[in-house]
């Protein structure tokens, strides 16, 4: 595949980054060759160093960082050593990127199309008598239709995968030879990465260009990449083709990450490494808490147990359907008025609602959940699911409709006055971003220990402190981490704070609001396997929202598949997800990347 | 209690509180940031030393005074300065150094006063303005509006005229002139947190609105709002000054940096510029420190520096 001279060679590079605590290797001698017409994949986890590598081929990394040793050399050309204005002129013209967030990479207040005759111009690629043609050429060759109607828009009139393919005409303008791809289909719904993903590997087989896909989705890389570079902590791992290293992974954290990637015809237990022994990287492990039983079951004894054994698999028939329903919504409707006639409330409810369904958000559902059943939600973005959850955890108002909760109309009372309600101990959650959602200026107990002094009758310290550390310690964080605050936390322990304190107050129903989307994917395999301890330990019901079908499969019972505010498609897990009944479903299975050797 | 300090013997204070445990958590890793932060920026250190300075002549001030500052003696009136009169004479005779450290309490105390007024009233109408948003929004909104509609310093000049000049309706008006940049400032914070994870997380957690702006939205706008405080505190020193320069504030004899800048303006141009100079240079330097010193709270404040 790769020719003699390859386009791009990067040799032993090292770049250091100047911290408060010294200096900081974020980049130690790595080799990396892109050969003409090549699609090379560049995996790795948050802090692998894969995006960092690609700032220094373009030489746009923070005034902190500089590159230490090695050579990066482009077409003859060394990198490392040429002039600002040199770079200046490869990049754009030469090597484009394209970045994570296209609604960022945009500039908002200046038309698409405008956005396009900027790069064509400064490039010297059109002049001023051709630049719009070429301009709406560019918008139709990424497959937008009506390009020249598009011309005339904004960013914030086009949804997110509109934005990433007027990210990809811009940087395909100029014709690179090279282009950088880092994680662009992050934060995009399947369908719409799969359609992205395709016109990139399209557009720039067709020109004969080289392209480095930098992603943490390993499906991802091997479904699109010739080559693949595995990184971890800023070394290269493992380079090898892509058939080759997903159907034999040399390197044990190659092995590692392939293990841990949800897909299809394995189960929660097997996203685990083998190794019982090497901890997970989040510092804790499930197993751990098997010890921590006999406290919180005790205490935990008036809750109901159900048969969900720990060693189940969720793709097995669901458990305990029978009885009285945990939840039951029936017509739930949620609309948001368009315009703001109703001052500030209105504006505050407009700017949530997705602009292409302005009025009904959730267009009147109805399921149920049964006592320890974990129930998925599943959809696109702007298909009502969070809405939904929303709804049901009592933080945002129901239009019409009702939610019953153990029998008691929930629904009717009002979500202002449902924090203090005894009721609200009995619902809890978990967010998606476990960042967003602690307090920066408390530490993880206080965070913990928020609930219980509000809802849970503990006030005092030494009671307050136990029952901190009992709840740590089941959901597999070190006590001595508790007195740390969210910035000195990782992204999987921040998440285990966020999960102690959801079920501190035992509560019956969790809705889990995408608990993993943000982290990576060996943290995600140990949080979904400590999500389905806890479930079977404390006798929860799950309500999870998720819009990866994957990991769906693998916690949940029953699946509810939703489109534009209605449910499509509702049934266990494994017939959804193997024998969908609806084209909808088909096709979001369909897109779903698969390592080539699994598929 | 005893168990946790057996988890965790190296805290040397029992954790009663996991609050109280926190802030011990934290002190130190504070300090430590500000020792960074003015060790990264000399400026700041300048500042911060200059501040000191400050504090010390305000709390010393008739200590530190080589004369007593309303003693007049009409031999000694215009002297320039000297080795026995450092700053020289004004007018009556008076040393000039001894009315510049004497000035300092009562200027300092009109800004702390002023400052902490505004902080308080501000800062807490602006977070729930922010906040809630609605009709606590608009009246805040419309409050702020009224009071921008005037010229800041007239209004001052309005104020003070009205209720009289007393010390205490300095501090007023002050205050009120500032009110907008503070309650500015809290609404923006607070109004960006308002739908944080953390916040819906609070309300999960049984927490009632009021109490999570108290426990959740304040201390999170504090640090912006301490860096505000830092900023005004200058303005605060000058609003004062200017309303004494012009026959509004603090009456004379009493020594005030404003009156002194005033005193001493006629006589500038018959070449006696020491009666203006100094108490100028103070007032000047005072409101250089603690605008240099926001710029290095924000540093010590902001996350982005944090690692």
């Amino acid at each position: 595949m790769t020719s003699d001279v390859p386009l791009l060679a990067v040799r032993d590079l090292t770049i250091e980054f100047a911290t408060r605590r010294g200096t900081v290797r974020a980049v130690q001698h790595v080799d990396v060759t892109v050969g003409k017409g090549e699609t090379l994949g560049i995996v790795g986890e948050s802090g692998s160093g894969k995006s960092v590598t690609s700032y220094a081929v373009m030489r746009i990394l923070d005034r902190a960082g500089q590159i230490a040793g090695g050579s990066i050399r482009f077409g003859g050309i060394d990198v490392g050593a040429a002039s600002e204005r040199e770079v200046r002129d490869l990049r754009g013209r030469e090597i484009s990127m394209i970045f994570q967030n296209p609604r960022a990479a945009l500039n908002p207040i200046r038309k698409v199309g405008k956005q396009i005759e900027d790069v064509l111009l400064q490039h010297v690629q059109a002049t001023r008598s051709d630049v719009k043609d070429k301009a709406v050429e560019a918008l139709r060759r990424v497959h937008i239709a009506n390009p020249e109607e598009r011309y005339h828009a904004y960013p914030f009139e086009l949804s997110g995968g509109m934005c990433q393919r007027v990210v990809i005409a811009l940087a395909l303008a100029c014709r690179p030879q090279l282009l950088i791809a880092d994680e662009p289909t992050t934060g995009l719904d399947v369908t719409t990465q799969k359609a992205v993903m395709d016109l990139v590997v399209d557009l720039t087989r067709a020109r004969g260009m080289s392209t480095i896909l930098i992603t943490h989705d390993l499906g991802l890389a091997a479904a699109y990449c010739d080559r693949v570079v595995v990184m971890e902590k800023g070394r290269v791992v493992e380079t090898a083709p892509s058939r080759q290293i997903f159907a034999a992974p040399a390197h044990p954290y190659t092995r590692k990450l392939m293990k841990a990637t949800p897909r299809l015809g394995i189960g929660l237990r097997d996203l685990l490494p083998d190794e019982h022994s090497s901890p997970p990287p989040t510092g804790g492990r499930s197993a751990a808490l098997r010890t921590s039983g006999d406290n919180g079951s005790a205490a935990a004894a008036e809750i109901p147990r159900y048969p969900t054994a720990d060693d189940l698999r969720s793709s097995d028939p669901p458990p305990a359907g029978e009885g009285k329903p945990l939840l039951i919504v029936e017509n739930l409707v949620k609309e948001y008025p368009r315009n703001a006639l109703k001052g500030s409330l209105a504006k505050f409810f407009g700017r949530k609602a997705e602009e292409e369904k302005p009025f009904r958000a959730v267009g009147g559902i109805s399921f149920t959940i049964a006592r320890g059943e974990s129930v998925g939600l599943v959809g696109e973005s702007g298909c009502g699911k969070s809405t939904t959850s929303m709804m049901v955890m009592r933080l945002i108002d129901k239009t019409t409709g009702k939610i019953a909760f153990d029998g008691a109309d929930i629904g009717a009372i009002a979500a202002k006055q449902f924090a203090t309600h005894p009721m609200r101990k009995r619902i809890q959650m978990v967010f998606q971003d476990p960042t967003d959602s602690l307090n920066p200026r408390f530490t993880a107990s206080r965070a913990i220990a928020d609930p219980l002094m509000r809802l849970g009758g503990i006030k005092h310290g030494a009671a307050l402190r136990a029952r901190c550390e009992e709840l740590a310690t089941q959901v597999g964080l070190p006590v001595a981490l508790l007195d740390r605050f969210p910035h000195q936390l990782s992204g999987g322990q921040k998440a285990r704070v966020g999960i102690a304190r959801a079920i501190a107050l035992r509560p019956e129903l969790i809705v889990l609001d995408e608990p993993t989307a943000a982290l990576d994917v060996s943290v995600q395999a140990v949080v979904l396997n400590l999500l389905q301890d806890l479930k079977a330990e404390l006798g929860m019901s799950y309500l999870f929202v998720s819009h990866d079908l994957n990991v769906v499969r693998l916690l949940c019972d029953r699946v509810i598949v939703m489109q534009a505010g209605e449910i499509v498609e509702h049934g266990s897990s494994d017939d959804v997800l193997s024998a969908p009944k609806t084209d909808y479903v088909r096709e979001l299975l369909a897109a779903i990347p698969h390592p080539a050797g699994t598929a | 209690m005893t168990e946790a300090v057996r988890i965790d013997p190296v805290e040397v204070a029992p954790a009663a509180m996991p609050g109280a445990r926190a802030a011990a958590a934290s002190q130190p890793s504070v300090l430590r940031h500000a020792v960074y932060v003015i060790g990264q920026n000399p400026v700041t250190g300048l500042a911060f030393g200059l501040f000191l300075l400050i504090v010390l002549c305000a709390i010393f001030g008739p200590l530190i005074a080589p004369y007593d500052p309303l003693a007049s003696d009409t031999d000694a009136a215009y002297q320039a300065p000297s080795a026995a009169h450092w700053f020289g004479t004004d007018q009556l005779g008076r040393d000039i150094l001894s009315r510049v450290i004497a000035a300092t309490r009562l200027d300092l105390t009109i800004a702390v006063f002023s400052v902490a007024l505004v902080f308080l009233l501000g800062g807490v109408s602006g977070v729930m303005a922010g906040f809630f948003g609605g009709w606590t929004d608009r009246i805040v909104g419309r409050l702020i509006d009224t009071i921008m509609a005037f010229p800041l310093f007239v209004l001052a000049m309005g104020i003070v005229a009205a209720l009289g000049n007393t010390v205490t309706n300095i501090v007023l008006a002050t205050a009120i002139v500032n009110f907008p940049l503070y309650a500015r400032v809290a609404r923006a914070e607070a109004n960006v947190r308002r739908d944080a994870g953390f916040v819906q997380a609070a309300r999960l957690c049984g927490n009632g609105e009021l109490r999570i702006v108290l426990t959740q939205i304040l201390p999170n706008v504090m640090p912006i709002m301490v860096v505000q405080m830092s900023l005004t505190m200058g303005y605060a020193i000058l609003n004062a000054a200017g309303l004494s320069f012009i026959g509004l504030g603090v009456r004379p004899p009493t020594p005030e940096w404003g009156i002194m800048v005033a005193e001493g303006a006629a006589d500038m141009v018959s070449g006696k510029w020491w009666i203006a100079f100094f108490p100028g240079g103070a007032l000047m330097l005072a409101v250089f420190c603690f605008n240099l010193l926001g710029d290095g709270l924000r540093d010590i404040v902001d996350p982005q520096r944090r690692t």
